[in-house]
């Protein structure tokens, strides 16, 4: 068994997952804070101006960035819900669980700053076009995931539902992407494509959305890792390493 | 691999790919519904619903702003680099609305006019300081010069390998 596969193996099993978010979850949380202050400060007060926008354009260092994480984060919750499905382990389904908050937090922020430029750029907060009705049926899909984990009592049938709403979800991702190629849209095309590595966003402008999102990337690191905690925590809770972690003497 | 496994992974592909054909075929079923806005071509090959309120896209054309009298009635063009589509609109316009610049109206045709209720300003995905869209605006100007002196054909400058336009 290979390094990587050994790892993987190593991670299903809870203590030893509890014990490697427990020390790596507050690198990821300071990294990412920090590389997010520099890459905000840098994105809003020594970038220039846009020659058509004016200063509004800056809010693309925040609304695209969360953009781009509620699909990601989409992604990786029907990754893992995928695995927890074929090989049912209990970890995977809590990853896929633990992600559904963050990514709808960060497609609910993208929504909220895309309306609040719309408003001087196009001259309205909202019209129903490809692009912008796409991810808030991302949003609803997020909202899907969350209420049916909860509306199910017994926690393992709950994740594996939700694990295939979530695979069925994903039909949504490339529509969001190509959304404003297949059909005329109000939303402008991608400025960033990550496929073909290609950019219409002067180099000047460029490096602190990069940045930015990279800094998301560490944040839903150590946000999946603290949820993840949390609800492993409460699904071993009664095993004796959960009661040795509080203090409470082991069964025999 | 053990069966259990493999059964289960070939249900959840079948049920992506269902999902998927299901989600395709709506969208192309409903491709005129899903479109946000009607190009002045699309109008003269008929694809638009003339008959009621639409929505037009397309780029102001250089030179076509006209203010009608002491109001706030303004008359453009709308072009999509094949047709032009005239347009007039009463109210304050966004921002952005220029020539050379992207905009979706909202209206309907009058007498082969695109009267409209609402303007919005389309931005593109260009992102650029100041300074380098001056740059570039004379590289353009310092290009169309020279061609004009070495006796080129002026014509305007075709959208890229046949591409449809991007606006």
């Amino acid at each position: 068994m290979n390094a990587l596969t050994l790892w993987f193996h190593r991670m299903g099993s809870p203590p030893t997952f509890y014990a490697f978010a427990e020390r790596w979850r507050p690198w990821f949380l300071w990294s990412g804070l920090l590389l997010a202050v520099f890459a905000l400060t840098w994105g809003l007060f020594f970038t220039p101006a846009d020659y058509l926008q004016g200063e509004s354009y800056r809010i693309l260092y925040i609304h695209v960035p969360s953009a781009w994480m509620g699909q990601f984060v989409f992604a990786v919750m029907a990754v893992s819900g995928f695995v927890a499905l074929v090989w049912r382990i209990k970890l995977a389904e809590i990853v896929s669980l633990a992600s559904a908050p963050i990514g709808a937090t960060f497609t609910a922020v993208a929504l909220a700053t895309g309306s609040l430029w719309g408003r001087p750029t196009w001259g309205t907060y909202w019209v129903w076009d490809a692009r912008l009705t796409s991810t808030l049926i991302l949003l609803f899909l997020y909202f899907g995931v969350i209420g049916l984990s909860r509306a199910i009592e017994d926690r393992r049938k709950a994740a594996r539902a939700a694990a295939l709403l979530a695979i069925v979800g994903l039909v949504n991702i490339p529509i969001i992407q190509y959304s404003v190629y297949w059909w005329n849209t109000l939303h402008q095309p991608s400025s960033v494509k990550l496929l073909r590595g290609d950019t219409t966003i002067d180099p000047s402008m460029l490096w602190p959305l990069l940045l930015m999102a990279v800094a998301t990337k560490l944040y839903y690191a150590y946000s999946l890792l603290s949820r993840a905690q949390v609800m492993v925590l409460e699904q071993e809770s009664g095993k004796d390493w959960v009661r040795r972690l509080a203090g409470a003497p082991a069964n025999d | 691999m053990n069966p259990a496994r493999r059964r289960r992974i070939w249900m959840i592909l079948l049920v992506l790919l269902g999902a998927s054909v299901a989600t395709a075929l709506a969208l192309t079923a409903l491709n005129q519904n899903i479109q946000h806005f009607f190009s002045p071509s699309d109008i003269a090959q008929g694809k638009a619903p003339v008959e009621r309120t639409f929505r037009l896209g397309g780029l102001v054309e250089e030179g076509s702003i006209e203010r009608v009298g002491e109001g706030l009635t303004v008359r453009f063009v709308v072009t999509d680099r094949f047709r032009l589509q005239p347009a007039e609109y009463t109210g304050i316009l966004p921002d952005l609305f220029r020539e050379g610049q992207s905009v979706v109206a909202v209206g309907r045709l009058r007498d082969g006019v695109f009267v409209a209720d609402e303007v919005l300003a389309k931005h593109d995905e260009n992102y650029m300081p100041a300074e380098v869209a001056d740059a570039i605006a004379r590289a353009k100007t310092r290009q169309a010069s020279e061609s004009a002196a070495a006796g080129g054909a002026t014509h305007p400058p075709a959208p890229k390998n046949g591409e449809a336009p991007s606006y």
